[in-house]
């Protein structure tokens, strides 16, 4: 295991899959870590917000789910691009196993918007900007997903996906502006989502939370990415010996 | 260093309990489940390849 | 270049108009989904008056949607397309033809018939006009990022119902602008700023759509 670290020999699915494998454990422990301390500070030792009472804690779920569905998507058109640009097989199969996580993500943070919303303003639902162009997000995750769905051919299924992955990423500045600009003309009084002044442990708890999302998106999509790979190269040599073996 | 007064109060949530917990549920709930879905996968695939390894090592080999 | 558009524009306008029942079927979509509104939400002037923007342009949108499986499927079907994409010129080039034509016989329709349900929701003269030019500048627009979707799902099952998964949710943008100029206008602030920013949309799909549509279709002929 002392190859250097290639960046090259990590493009070859048969490097990367062992690799990917040795990762996941370790990601997965820092998630855990990161989440107990981000819910001990944000659950046990956090204030009460003057404003929002004990809901405001919501927001330890609700924006690191939102980030990371933003983040993650972005990160898929980054694969996406190297996909296209280098023609690697393994860029196209992190793209699709990065998908479903991102769009739990959006769901979680429309799931969390709403149960926020309902005390603070009284309804389930708002038209708020950032709600919204939430829920813009999870429609394109939705399309890419349906996508890549629809075609047999696994290569071609990367390239579209990742073409439309590059499509939409240059839209989400454009659809989120358009939005704003929908939102701050339809509503008198503009609904604050931000929060005045955080106390440090609030904001502390959240960018911990963050990192825990972030860390259990990585070991998930490592997860399923290596069952991609053993699908899309049953036919090579390594997954052959693999399978025969009967190992992990 | 701990906000709450009793451990009623923390699941009470000041009267916000059912939207923090009900929050933190869907958290869980998927955190746990994802990654059973992703294992689940992982064995029928590798399962179903090695049924197919074998039906094509059967026929090369008559 | 101009040549190339031209020839591509005149070649597919020609074969519409061997097909004027799709065209004129797409036209009807659009009449019966906005006459469907005021049945469902109740014959009130007022809250018609308010909906009517949002519901043409809505309606506007699913029946551009209709017509975009045409724009490609047609000439794949026959081969043709794999013609166009091996042949010298640039299929980016190509693509803008058939996205022009592709507004002439669509876009353009829905603009003409647009004042007319406007009528039937009882807007004012004033914001007839802009509703009927925001569609004149925003329908392009459609065209040209719905080619990006038609390209994406070129010959896959459940290819219509796909294409609008894919393409709705960038169309938003267009649909929030072209409704919001006439609600400007009818709120008596002008539409310009909307319209402005119509503008900018279309020329940046008109401009830059295309070529994703040609990598589009380079991904699905190989």
């Amino acid at each position: 295991m002392k190859d250097r670290f290639n960046l090259y020999r990590m493009a070859s699915p048969a490097t990367f899959y062992p690799f990917a494998g040795a990762m996941i454990p370790y990601f997965a422990a820092v998630s855990v870590v990161f989440g107990l301390a981000g819910l001990y500070l944000g659950m046990l030792v956090a204030p009460t917000d003057f404003q929002q009472g004990e809901g405001y804690r919501i927001i330890f779920i609700h924006v690191p789910a939102s980030w990371m569905s933003m983040f993650i998507y972005l990160v898929m058109a980054f694969w996406a691009a190297i996909g296209l640009a280098f023609n690697t097989r393994l860029s196209g199969m992190m793209a699709q196993a990065l998908a479903p996580t991102g769009a739990l993500m959006a769901v979680l943070s429309l799931w969390t918007g709403a149960l926020w919303g309902k005390p603070m303003w009284g309804a389930w639902w708002v038209w708020d900007a950032r709600l919204t162009s939430e829920l813009i997000l999870l429609f394109l995750y939705i399309g890419y997903m349906a996508l890549t769905a629809a075609i047999d051919d696994a290569r071609r299924a990367d390239k579209a996906g990742g073409l439309l992955l590059l499509v939409g990423v240059v839209n989400v500045p454009i659809i989120y502006f358009s939005v704003k600009w929908w939102n701050t003309l339809h509503q008198g009084s503009s609904i604050n989502l931000a929060k005045s002044s955080m106390a440090t442990t609030m904001l502390w708890g959240m960018l911990l939370m963050a990192m825990c999302f972030w860390m259990y998106s990585i070991a998930i999509a490592l997860m399923r990415v290596r069952t991609i790979m053993l699908e899309r190269e049953r036919h090579t040599d390594w997954v052959k010996a693999l399978l025969t073996e009967g190992g992990k | 260093m701990i906000h709450w007064n009793s451990f009623s109060d923390f699941l009470a949530m000041g009267g916000y309990g059912f939207y923090v917990w009900g929050s933190f549920g869907l958290t869980v709930l998927i955190m746990v489940i994802e990654p059973i879905v992703v294992a689940h996968t992982r064995k029928t695939t590798i399962a179903r390849l090695k049924r197919q390894l074998r039906a094509e090592h059967r026929n090369t080999a008559e | 270049m101009f040549k190339i558009i031209a020839a591509v524009i005149g070649r597919d306008l020609k074969l519409a108009m061997r097909r004027q029942a799709d065209i004129v079927s797409a036209l009807f979509f659009f009449v019966i989904v906005v006459s469907l509104f005021p049945l469902g939400v109740g014959p009130e002037p007022d809250l018609l008056r308010k909906l009517a923007p949002g519901v043409l342009w809505v309606a506007a949108l699913l029946s551009t949607m209709l017509s975009l499986p045409r724009l490609f499927a047609d000439d794949h079907r026959d081969g043709t397309l794999e013609q166009l994409a091996l042949a010298p010129h640039p299929l980016g080039l190509v693509v803008t033809g058939k996205v022009i034509a592709h507004w002439l016989v669509s876009g353009l329709p829905l603009a003409l018939i647009a004042p007319i349900l406007g009528i039937q929701f009882d807007l004012s003269n004033d914001a007839l006009i802009v509703l009927t030019f925001a569609i004149l500048l925003g329908t392009p627009a459609l065209s040209g990022i719905g080619a990006i979707g038609a390209a994406l799902t070129l010959g896959l099952r459940g290819g219509g119902v796909l294409l609008s998964l894919l393409v709705l949710p960038l169309y938003i943008p267009v649909l929030i602008f072209g409704a919001g100029a006439v609600d400007a206008t009818v709120a008596g602030l002008g539409g310009e700023g909307h319209l402005s920013l119509l503008a900018a949309l279309t020329f940046a799909s008109i401009g830059f759509a295309p070529w994703a549509s040609a990598a589009a279709l380079k991904i699905a002929l190989e």
